[in-house]
């Protein structure tokens, strides 16, 4: 995915109109960061236990988890990412979207509802269930920390980019400082908020961006008399017909097809695999709302592709590929450079502060879902093997919330500047190669053993790590992030197409190896809990 | 996990995992999710082929600027769409209420 990186266009078009437009920006900042603060607060009076600051007390419904799982898989990766990538290279920005959605009917069929009835917190709950605990907790932990940390580096590296131009402040210093009260409230809303806060947070930002992205679709559309073939022959006349068919992006060379496959590999399969997604299904009462959740899911998030087809093609054909190019933020500022077109410097500003508000909200569901997996599986379930003080296991939450955010400030700094684009593709690889195999084989596979999630878990995550690091999105590459030196040697920017049967590979290989065979008590157990639901915790009565 | 004192013994479990009806939920709901996740799967990877290497063949026009590739792409639209609501309507016909059974007789300790 390329995102995230600078909406420069904001700037440009900032510098076009009066001066009053940052300001314009900065108050509707400041104004969704109100309303969703003292929604947090009213929100958190009633954190009390793991339950409540984990899992919401499970009190939301189908619907609401729904929306706020769509606000949290909306990162501005799908809304600016995409965008650009179909105004630049038609057709196979589309491409992205398709996998992104299809993605869901794994999590839909193979794993929510199953997951939702046998654990209570995170993805290890499940994958310890019948495994041995400790080892299983902790390589699960460690996946999801890795994903975590890969996919809020990316967003907090978009924030500071995104934030700056838009507010009119380019220079690092001034970069750094807006990547710092991103990181600053972004603890505020987790610290205080907990899982209920960082819900309605996710909530409210979904409604802004499918809102504001369905505004812009009908506008787009009534100028092309809402016939799609009219908007995609103006979009053809701007930018050449090859917009049209595929293969702009993709179809260079033999290479660049094998890479478009590993990509689509890792975005169908990763989806269901990531820690923050797994864990918003423990926020309902029960499987059956945890299967409406993703119902939901789905509509909105279907929904919001199709609004980027026309999004990208509308941008393509009022403002032109060239012109997305030469503004400063390059790709991404294909939606914001088409609400300035639009709307002007208002819906500039709109659309501007829904972006910022998507990353604050994705952050937020990334930090709860690492700090959740530190206390609970790490702290609370391997260093303290289950016998914390009572309130102990939420204070250590609470104190990786900082220390989490604290890190991501720093990466965030770090980053400027750098081409971080392909953390997010790395984040699905990772969790498509690490997460699900174990996912899968722990609920469909009754010989799976320990030695087998373990191998796939960390196979998974090494080798995807392992052959990113020597490809050429590293080094090697004009766009590469170190310059100046070469030592790639896997040809491809995504690990996902060796990576992701090496991780299903390994889990079978390490349980036809294991002698030790697992407990068949526990196993039936845990059957017969993930079909029916028995045992599942509800939601918490306040 | 297992430590939360389940209300039935965890041998029972075994016992539980025996019986025909919960034989049955666990086939409805694998013969069910299987062969659909098997299926879209294929037609996914069937598109993502296509657009990767039969750019002539997906290039066609078929009606103005509409391309056999754009329909294609719509139509994964659809069918995640279609399958979404099949799996919802099938499992709320044909497996809550069976699963429901079994947990209620769990919960009443019956087995």
């Amino acid at each position: 995915m390329s995102a995230l990186a600078l909406a420069g266009s904001a700037a440009a078009a900032a510098e076009t109109t009066t001066v009053g437009t940052p300001w314009l920006n900065i108050t509707i900042f400041g104004a969704f960061v109100a309303v969703t603060l003292v929604i947090v607060l009213r929100a958190s009076r009633n954190n009390k236990t793991a339950a409540d600051y984990y899992a919401a007390g499970r009190s939301f419904t189908g619907p609401q988890n729904g929306t706020a799982i769509a606000g949290d898989y909306l990162s501005a990766a799908s809304f600016l990412g995409i965008c650009g990538a179909i105004a630049i290279n038609g057709y196979d920005g589309f491409l992205y979207s398709i996998g992104f959605l299809v993605a869901w009917l794994v999590a839909l069929l193979l794993v929510a509802e199953l997951m939702r009835n046998t654990g209570k917190f995170t993805m290890a709950d499940v994958l310890s269930f019948r495994l041995a605990q400790r080892p299983v907790r902790v390589a699960a932990a460690t996946t999801t920390l890795v994903v975590c940390f890969f996919y809020l580096l990316a967003q907090m590296a978009g924030a500071g980019g995104l934030v700056s131009l838009l507010l009119g402040i380019d220079d690092r210093v001034g970069q750094s400082v807006v990547v710092a009260v991103v990181g600053a409230l972004m603890i505020i809303y987790v610290l205080i908020g907990g899982m209920k806060g960082t819900t309605w947070v996710q909530i409210i930002k979904a409604a802004l961006l499918i809102t504001g992205a369905a505004l812009m679709t009908v506008w787009v559309l009534a100028l092309h008399g809402f016939n799609l073939s009219t908007l995609l022959g103006a979009a053809a006349a701007k930018g050449g017909e090859a917009v049209l068919d595929p293969g702009l992006q993709y179809g260079l060379t033999d290479i660049t097809r094998l890479d478009f496959l590993s990509l689509a590999l890792a975005l169908v399969l990763g989806t269901a695999g990531l820690p923050h997604v797994l864990m918003r299904f423990y926020t309902v009462p029960t499987a059956k709302e945890a299967r409406r959740s993703v119902v939901w899911a789905i509509w909105l998030i279907g929904l919001f592709y199709l609004f980027t087809l026309v999004l990208g093609y509308g941008a393509g054909a009022l403002i032109g590929a060239d012109a997305i190019k030469a503004a400063p933020g390059g790709v991404n500022s294909a939606a914001p450079l088409l609400a300035f077109e639009l709307g002007g410097p208002v819906l500039l500003g709109i659309i501007s502060a829904i972006a910022f508000a998507t990353i604050l909200a994705v952050v937020a569901g990334l930090t709860i879902t690492a700090a959740t997996s530190f206390s609970h599986d790490v702290y609370a379930s391997v260093i303290k093997k289950g016998n914390t003080a009572p309130g102990a296991e939420v204070r250590v939450a609470r104190i990786t919330v900082v220390v989490i955010g604290i890190v991501a400030i720093i990466g965030g700094i770090g980053v400027q500047g750098q081409n971080v684009a392909f953390l997010v593709a790395l984040a699905f690889a990772v969790a498509a190669s690490a997460n699900l195999p174990t996912i899968l084989y722990s609920l469909f596979w009754r010989r799976f053993s320990t030695r087998g999630a373990l191998w796939s878990m960390y196979g998974g995550l090494g080798s995807a790590i392992i052959l990113i690091a020597f490809s050429p999105v590293v080094s090697g590459s004009e766009t590469a992030m170190i310059q100046g030196v070469d030592f790639h040697w896997f040809p491809l920017n995504n690990p996902g197409i060796v990576s992701i049967p090496l991780g299903f590979l390994l889990g079978w290989l390490g349980t036809i190896t294991s002698s030790k065979l697992e407990n068949p008590a526990i196993a039936a157990e845990m059957e017969v809990r993930s079909l029916t639901g028995h045992g599942a915790e509800g939601a918490t009565p306040h | 996990m297992s430590n939360e004192a389940p209300i039935v013994p965890v041998s029972d479990f075994e016992t539980v995992e025996r019986t025909e009806q919960f034989q049955r939920l666990k086939k409805r709901h694998r013969g069910f999710v299987f062969p659909l996740a098997v299926a879209f799967l294929l037609w996914y990877f069937a598109y993502v082929l296509l657009a990767d290497y039969a750019h002539d063949f997906m290039s066609t026009r078929v009606v103005g600027n509409i391309t056999v590739g754009l329909l294609l792409g719509l139509g994964q639209f659809v069918t995640t769409f279609a399958i979404t609501t099949w799996y919802v309507s099938y499992a709320n016909r044909r497996l809550d209420p069976l699963a429901e059974e079994i947990r209620e007789d769990l919960e009443r300790g019956v087995r």
